[in-house]
């Protein structure tokens, strides 16, 4: 049994909707500039959406009184594009939305902390309300009207793949015919000093794969699928693609470390496979987490070494483009494996010159059109060792 | 499809078992020693993490099996590690930052802790969602011994409470009802009956939205029908609350009580319920052989 | 040195938290990382800010403090030779 695929939506700093997002691609626009955002000291390359959250609200058509935080907003954008894409409405059918975020509100948290941690006695309630990472969620289903099941997945990096995973598994156990699956994360001052601290931060735009990587760009964005069952489609209904494999590892190495084998990437990119019923030749293309710090990717590359053998498929990470979204990027990822399909393309890594000794590996560098593709796989992973692998299939 | 039975093989809580103090709550601490024995392990955790991964090691206990998926389930995360990073950042100025409170600030640090210890490889995932994050983990958790992708699961929830969090909330009315609360409990799950079984989950039901009393008792005798149930004992918060106080995952001290505080066997209805979130979980319960 | 010795191993054991240990358990020659003490990735980062915070002494990859991070002894002769405070 398989979940087709519906409808997509993304924002990130390349733009919003799908058009903007491969016009990037193709042109070789990466999202990548300073912090705007909010005040920071810290100077280095972020891909920030270029709308403000009045610009977002004003999209929307929301209450420009109304607040809410970054990452609802962005989610709420993203969402409403898959939703609307999908040709969605209320009552036939039972749809459920997943959403995933490593921060939720965090932007508005740490607005209301300046002030709580002088005097507890103060800080505006109503900017640490959105806290929680169901508030985010529960924002789009309130914008979309969506009144059935929804949940909320938190696995730092690989979020928003558990959250397309899970959405899989209940459609394909016939518990729901439809679900909105992704993620959503704004940039905040929390996780740029949080991987500051990591000392994980490129100061200049981050080369994934490359010999001479010191580390990643952080973004921020949101991504969504509209999973469907078989039975739920009607005549007319659009289909971009199949879900067709996916699983879930722990790497149980180190808190935040990958094992030098990549034992958890290697597992979940296996038990994908197992699950989609193909062998690794199967695979066309491989979207691949690709952070650009030193760990991830060695990591990655032994693990794809260890799976494909010495037929390694084409393969990038898109991260130079997008910077690392957190928990939005298995969804935004997840949307450029099926846009991938879709337009028979497979998307440059920028910033690659030299491959890493040890695993040799060149990604596509590249934009490459009328390729041949019939199969994406999609990694992402996270600390804590939560690893996760989707299998696009047309 | 093929559908197995879900049953509950080991239970573990850590919850307050004392009164409140000012209106708070605070879990009975076990000895997290005897059961994360490594210092280098223990030594970066904070209070949250390692009551959630003694729960989780404590539920394995005694039970020869490796579970095939980790679930847990937090409706606001490793908090006091949250506060300790962002309180860092304002008065060290964005320098000189330590990263510990900041990599174990992430919410699936328990989950992932209880792989690390238990060097468990298999899925591993976290619910945040309000007072729907422990029935999610649930509903995951049955999903996959349903189908047959697992034997045996480890699912659990927890939750801390700091002073932060107990004057933000207190701010915002939200232990008018019940005293603030915390703590942790896991459940092993398993689709097998064995002389160990303590119950079977029959449903699991989330519902969102502002009901009143008899849509609710409605709703509630619908879930019962709907899965050939006649008759069943009502746990309801009003009486586990006053044990474990008021939180998002509070249902899982339900179930844990459901399971392990009722005498005799039968059905029963765990009932909870927190800002327009409701939930329902129904189980057979067994007496031991 | 000695008393920069005692004054590492003490910072070591209160910033990396090192419950069980003494000061006078770390044992000068003894490798820090893996097999020794036990620190890993993330202790280095730790150590990173004392050096900082403590003498003044900035690090900005931590690859480069592979060596130097040995043990108590290496850290200590390092700290001597660069010390801005």
């Amino acid at each position: 049994m398989s979940v087709a695929i519906t409808g997509i939506g993304c924002v990130s700093g390349l733009g919003c909707g799908a058009d903007e997002h491969l016009q990037a691609f193709r042109s070789g626009r990466s999202g990548l500039g300073k912090v705007t955002l909010f005040q920071t000291k810290l100077q280095v390359p972020v891909a920030e959406v270029k709308m403000s959250n009045e610009q977002l609200k004003d999209q929307l058509g929301l209450d420009p009184d109304r607040l809410f935080s970054r990452t609802a907003l962005l989610g709420m954008t993203a969402g409403k594009q898959a939703f609307q894409d999908a040709g969605l409405s209320k009552g036939r059918l039972r749809i459920g939305l997943i959403s995933s975020s490593s921060v939720g509100g965090m932007d508005l948290s740490e607005q209301f902390f300046t002030e709580y941690s002088v005097n507890p006695g103060k800080g505006r309630l109503r900017m640490v309300a959105h806290h929680d990472i169901g508030d985010h969620t529960e924002c789009i289903a309130d914008y979309l009207q969506l009144d059935g099941f929804r949940t909320s997945i938190s696995t730092a990096c690989s979020s928003s793949a558990n959250a397309i995973m899970f959405g899989a598994r209940m459609i394909e156990q016939g518990l729901l015919d439809a679900v909105i699956a992704g993620g959503a994360d704004a940039l905040c001052r929390f996780t740029l000093n949080g991987f500051n601290s990591l000392m994980i931060l490129d100061k200049a735009p981050c080369r994934p794969f490359d010999e001479s990587r010191t580390g990643l760009n952080l973004g921020e964005g949101a991504g969504y699928l509209v999973l469907q069952s078989e039975k739920s489609l009607t005549p007319g209904t659009k289909v971009y693609c199949r879900l067709t494999g996916y699983a879930n590892a722990n790497d149980a190495y180190h808190q935040t470390a990958s094992s030098p084998e990549g034992e958890g990437a290697f597992l979940a990119m296996l038990h994908a496979l197992g699950k989609a019923g193909i062998e690794s030749a199967t695979v066309d293309y491989i979207n691949v987490h690709g952070t650009g710090t030193n760990n991830n990717d060695l990591s990655e590359s032994t693990a794809i070494k260890r799976l494909f053998g010495e037929y390694v498929p084409p393969f990038s990470s898109t991260k130079p483009f997008t910077g690392h979204t957190l928990g939005a990027a298995g969804g935004l990822e997840a949307v450029f494996s099926v846009l991938a399909l879709h337009e028979r393309v497979i998307f440059p890594n920028l910033n690659f010159k030299t491959p890493i000794m040890q695993t040799g590996l060149s990604p596509v560098t590249r934009m490459r059109e009328d390729q041949d593709i019939t199969t994406v796989l999609s990694n992402s992973f996270g600390f804590g060792g939560n690893n996760a692998s989707l299998i696009f299939q047309k | 499809m093929d559908s197995y039975s879900v049953y509950i093989q080991s239970v573990a809580s850590i919850y307050p078992e004392g009164e409140p103090v000012e209106g708070r709550f605070s879990i009975n601490e076990p000895d997290y020693k005897e059961w994360i024995k490594e210092a280098g392990s223990r030594r970066r955790m904070s209070r949250i993490v390692k009551m959630g991964v003694t729960a989780g090691l404590q539920c394995l206990q005694n039970m020869a099996v490796k579970p095939e998926a980790i679930i847990t389930a937090t409706g606001l995360g490793c908090l006091a590690d949250t506060e300790k990073f962002l309180q860092s950042i304002g008065s060290l100025n964005e320098e000189l930052l330590s990263p510990t409170p900041f990599i174990q600030s992430t919410f699936n640090t328990i989950g992932a802790q209880i792989a690390l210890l238990s060097d468990n490889k298999a899925y591993n995932s976290t619910y945040v969602h309000r007072a729907f994050s422990f029935e999610s983990a649930l509903l995951d958790g049955m999903m996959q011994l349903q189908t047959g992708n697992a034997d045996s699961v480890l699912v659990g929830a927890v939750e801390e409470l700091t002073p932060t969090v107990f004057y933000i909330l207190e701010r915002m009315g939200a232990w008018r009802k019940f005293p603030a609360g915390e703590g942790t409990s896991f459940f092993l799950l398993g689709n097998e009956k064995t002389h160990q079984t303590v119950a079977r989950i029959v449903a699991v039901d989330m519902q969102r939205g502002n009901f009143s009393k008899d849509q609710l008792t409605q709703k509630r005798s619908d879930l019962l029908r709907r899965n050939g149930v006649s008759d069943a004992r009502i746990v309801s918060e009003e009486m586990f609350k006053p044990i474990c106080g008021e939180y998002q995952t509070a249902s899982s001290f339900g179930l844990w009580y459901a399971c392990t505080q009722l005498n005799g066997n039968g059905f029963v209805l765990i009932t909870n319920s927190w800002l327009n979130n409701y939930t329902a979980v129904v189980i057979e319960k067994f007496t031991k052989e | 040195m000695d008393q920069l010795k005692q004054e590492l191993k003490e910072a070591l054991i209160q910033a990396l938290n090192l419950e069980d240990i003494t000061a006078e358990e770390i044992v000068d020659e003894e490798p820090l990382f893996g097999d020794g003490l036990g620190l890993d990735s993330i202790d280095a980062l730790e150590i990173i800010l004392i050096l900082e915070r403590n003498y003044g002494i900035r690090l900005t990859k931590p690859e480069e403090a592979r060596e130097i991070f040995y043990s108590i002894d290496t850290l200590a002769d390092f700290i001597d030779k660069n010390r801005k405070k």
